[in-house]
C-alpha cells in the first residue's frame, strides 16, 4: 500500500435520540436511542427489513425521522437537508455518476463545496484506494470491487465527520468481500473517521466493527463489542443470529448462589448466575445456551474421563459433516432435541460416527441463560441469508 | 441488401438426419435477414424508389404539355434557392423556436411524470398522448378557432396588453393573433409537443433516483443536482426530442397554411404549391432535396456539438 498524506481528520460522534420512522401504519424503526462514539467503527447488523438502512438514511438526511433528533458532534441536524450535513454515504450499489469519469466522480463533493484545486486531493484519494491509473475511465468500465472503492473514495475525500456505509460489500463475491473488509478497516484506522456500517452479514460486522448493534423488527436488540455480543447474547435473536447457539429449555431448581442449578430433561446443568440475563428464581423456566464450539464429545465408553464439574448431556450422533478444520456434529439428545457441536480436528476419535452413543460436556462457565418467554427460534432461520 | 443471395427455403434442403446438426446454425444465421426482408422491401418501394424518381425530376426541364425530360439542369437548384431563401430561413426559424418552446414546456412536464407523478403517472401519460386520437388537421383547425379574432384568447391577451408587446416585437399584427408568426409557432409547438415529451420522459425515467440522493449527499443543492446530474443524464432524451420536433416542424406546411397568412409561408407550403398548384415539378423536387440536405447538415452539426453520438 502506498503511503498516504491524507490529513488526519477526527470523526464526530452520532447521537440518535428517540428516533423513529413510520410509513403509514408500518413502523420501520421504533423509537431508539443510539450513540456512536467519535472515531469508532460501528455496525448496524440485522436481517433485511429490520430498519437498519432506514436508521442510516435518517443519519444521512435522506429520510426524515417521524420522531426524535439526530445530532452530529453535538449539533442538532435533524432538519438539515443532506447537502448541509457533514456526513457522506457509500451507497449499496455505489450510485456512481455514469456520465462522469472516476476522477470527476471523486472530485464531485469537493467541487460542490467550491474547492478549485482538487487535483492533489483527488490523486491522493485515488492512490489510497489503489485506483490511480483508472482516473479517466467511466464507472461502467470498472469491476464491482473497483466501483466499490471509487464509492468509498468519493465519500472519504470530503473528510466527513461520519462515513455511512449501506451494505457496501453486498454486491461483491465472497473472496472480494473478505478482502474489502480488511481494506475498509485499514482505511478507517488510517483516516480516523467515524464509520457507521449497515450489513446483514454477521461475520462482516464482527470482523470490522468495534461496536455492533443487532437490530430486529425496528428495534436494537443488543449493543456491544463483537466478542461481548457473541459470548453474552441477551436475547434468543442475538444468540441465533450471531453465529449458532444451542438453546435448551430448563427449569431453575436452585438459585441464590454464584451458580444456578438447572434441570433440563433428566440432566442437571450449572449456569453462572452472572451470565443469566433473565430473572431466575427457583421453579422458573430459563433457556440455557451454549455455543457449539464450546461443547466437547466423548464416546459413552470414555465418559468417566470427563472433567469433574462439567455440564453433561447424553446423546447420539445423528449426523457428522467434515469441513476441514473442524467437524460439525448434530447430536440427538433424548427429551431435548438436536444440538450442534463443532469439534476441532486435532485428534479424531474413529468411533464418533453417526449412530454412536456419546456424552456432551462443557465447562459450566460457558453456559449463558436467557429469558424463556422468548421465541427459541428467533433469528435462527435468518442466519442462512447472512451466511 | 442481398435478397438474391438468400438460399432456397430449408425444406428443399431436407437431407438425412446427421446433417441436421450442422444445418441449424446456418438457418439461425439467416433468421435476422428474413426478419429484415419486409421492412427493406417497404423502404425500397416507398422510400428509395420515390427518392430516385424525385432526384431525376429535379434535373428535368420541359412543360406540362410537352412533357419533362432529364437534361441535367442543375440550375433549378440555384434558382430555387435564389427565389425561396426567405421561406427556407423562416422554416428554420419557426421550427427552431417551436423546438425551443417544446423543450421549455416539455422538460418540466416529463420531469414531473418521471419523478413526481407517482400513481398519476399513467393518467398524465395518456393526457400527453391523447391529442393523437384526433387527426393533425382537425387539431390545427381547432387552433384556428381558439386564436380567432374576437375569440377568448385574443380577448384576454388584448385586455392584458400583451398583444401590444407582441406587435411591437413583430410577431403579431394589431389586434390579431391568427395569420401571424405567433400563431404558426404556437401551432407547431402544440402539434409536436408529444414528440418532445416522450423521449424526454423515457430518458429521465431511466435515471436511478439514488444518483439524486448521492448528489445531495455530496453537497449538491437540488438546483446543482439538476444541472450536474439530472440534465446531463437526460441529454439523449433532449437530443432525440429536439430532433423529432425540429425535423418534421421544419418541413411542415399545415400550420402555416391554416394559422398563417401569405407572409408566414414556410418551405413546406412552397413545395406543396409548386407540386400541386404551379405544377412545376422540377422546382418542387429541387426544393425538397435542398430541405433534406439542409436538415441533414444541421442535424449532423447538432449531434456533433451536443457530444451525444454514443448516447443516441
Amino acid at each position: 500500500m502506498t503511503k498516504t498524506a491524507t490529513p488526519q481528520s477526527s470523526g464526530g460522534d452520532v447521537r440518535l435520540q428517540g428516533i423513529s420512522k413510520t410509513y403509514g401504519s408500518f413502523t420501520a424503526v421504533h423509537p431508539l436511542d443510539l450513540t456512536v462514539p467519535a472515531g469508532s467503527f460501528f455496525a448496524l447488523l440485522g436481517a433485511s427489513g429490520c430498519g437498519k438502512t432506514t436508521t442510516l438514511r435518517m443519519i444521512a438526511g435522506l429520510e426524515e425521522p417521524t420522531t426524535g433528533t439526530v445530532e452530529l458532534s453535538g449539533q442538532d441536524v435533524t432538519v438539515l437537508p443532506p447537502y448541509k450535513r457533514q456526513v457522506n454515504t457509500v451507497f449499496q450499489n455505489y450510485a456512481l455518476f455514469p456520465h462522469l469519469d472516476i476522477y470527476e466522480n471523486v472530485a464531485f463533493g469537493l467541487r460542490r463545496r467550491g474547492i478549485k484545486s482538487v487535483k492533489k486531493q483527488v490523486e491522493e484519494m485515488l492512490d489510497l484506494v489503489q485506483l490511480g491509473p483508472m482516473a479517466r475511465r467511466k464507472p461502467q468500465q470498472l469491476s464491482g470491487g473497483q466501483q466499490q472503492r471509487v464509492a468509498v473514495a468519493r465519500a472519504l475525500i470530503n473528510h466527513p465527520q461520519v462515513l455511512l456505509l449501506d451494505e457496501p460489500l453486498g454486491a461483491l463475491d465472497l473472496k472480494l468481500r473478505r478482502q474489502m473488509q480488511l481494506e475498509l478497516k485499514r482505511i478507517q484506522t488510517e483516516v480516523g473517521i467515524t464509520f457507521v456500517h449497515v450489513t446483514h452479514d454477521q461475520e462482516e460486522a464482527m470482523t470490522m466493527a468495534d461496536t455492533v448493534a443487532v437490530m430486529n423488527g425496528g428495534r436494537v436488540e443488543q449493543l456491544g463489542a463483537p466478542a461481548d455480543l457473541y459470548e453474552n447474547p441477551a436475547t434468543t435473536f442475538v444468540a441465533n443470529f450471531l453465529g449458532t447457539s444451542n438453546l435448551i429449555e430448563a427449569e431453575v431448581v436452585e438459585a441464590g448462589g454464584e451458580e444456578l442449578l438447572l434441570k433440563a430433561g433428566d440432566a442437571k446443568l450449572r449456569l453462572p448466575a452472572g451470565r443469566c440475563s433473565a430473572s431466575a428464581r427457583t421453579g422458573e423456566k430459563v433457556l440455557a445456551g451454549v455455543r457449539p464450539e464450546k461443547v466437547a464429545l466423548k464416546h459413552t465408553d470414555d465418559a468417566g474421563a470427563i472433567t469433574e464439574g462439567h455440564n453433561r448431556l447424553p446423546g447420539r450422533i445423528k449426523d457428522a459433516s467434515f469441513i476441514g478444520v473442524s467437524t460439525q456434529y448434530v447430536i440427538e439428545v433424548p427429551g431435548l432435541g438436536e444440538l450442534a457441536v463443532y469439534e476441532q480436528n486435532i485428534e479424531r476419535d474413529g468411533r464418533l460416527v453417526p449412530g454412536a452413543e456419546i456424552v456432551l460436556h462443557w465447562n459450566p462457565a460457558h453456559t449463558f441463560g436467557l429469558d424463556a418467554a422468548q421465541d427459541i427460534q428467533a433469528g435462527a432461520d435468518l442466519d442462512e441469508e447472512a451466511a | 441488401m442481398s435478397i438474391t443471395e438468400t438460399p432456397a427455403p430449408p425444406d428443399e434442403q431436407a437431407e438425412p438426419a446427421p446433417l441436421e446438426v450442422r444445418k441449424t446454425p446456418t438457418r439461425k444465421r439467416l433468421v435476422p435477414y428474413w426478419l429484415l426482408l419486409p421492412g427493406i422491401l417497404w423502404l425500397i418501394v416507398f422510400f428509395a424508389a420515390p427518392l430516385v424518381y424525385q432526384a431525376s425530376t429535379s434535373i428535368q426541364t420541359g412543360s406540362l404539355e410537352e412533357g419533362f425530360k432529364v437534361t441535367w439542369h442543375f440550375a433549378t437548384y440555384w434558382d430555387a434557392i435564389g427565389e425561396y431563401w426567405p421561406q427556407f430561413l423562416r422554416s428554420v426559424l419557426f421550427a427552431a423556436t417551436a423546438t425551443l418552446l417544446c423543450l421549455l414546456l416539455g422538460y418540466p412536464l416529463a420531469y414531473l411524470i418521471a419523478f413526481k407523478a407517482g400513481r398519476w403517472r399513467n393518467i398524465v401519460m395518456i393526457l400527453v398522448i391523447a391529442p393523437f386520437f384526433t387527426s393533425f388537421l382537425i387539431r390545427t383547425l381547432a387552433w384556428k378557432t381558439i386564436l380567432a379574432d374576437g375569440g377568448p384568447v385574443v380577448g384576454v391577451l388584448n385586455s392584458l396588453h400583451i398583444l401590444d408587446v407582441t406587435s411591437w416585437l413583430g410577431i403579431t399584427e394589431g389586434q390579431r393573433v391568427l395569420a401571424t408568426p405567433l400563431a404558426v409557432v404556437c401551432g407547431l409547438t402544440y402539434n409536436f409537443l408529444p414528440f418532445m415529451v416522450l423521449p424526454l420522459y423515457t430518458s429521465l425515467e431511466r435515471i436511478d433516483p439514488r444518483l439524486h440522493e448521492a448528489a445531495g449527499d455530496l453537497y449538491a443543492r437540488p438546483a446543482t443536482t439538476f444541472r450536474r446530474v439530472t440534465f446531463p443524464l437526460s441529454m439523449p432524451g433532449v437530443v432525440a426530442g429536439t430532433l423529432l420536433t425540429f425535423i418534421p416542424a421544419a418541413g411542415d406546411y399545415i400550420n402555416a397554411e391554416l394559422l398563417g397568412s401569405t407572409d408566414q409561408k414556410m418551405i413546406g407550403n412552397v413545395i406543396q404549391s409548386q407540386f400541386l398548384r404551379v405544377l412545376d415539378y422540377p422546382t418542387a423536387a429541387a426544393l425538397s432535396f435542398i430541405l433534406m440536405a439542409a436538415i441533414l447538415a444541421m442535424v449532423t452539426i447538432y449531434i456533433r456539438k451536443s457530444g451525444t453520438e454514443d448516447l443516441v
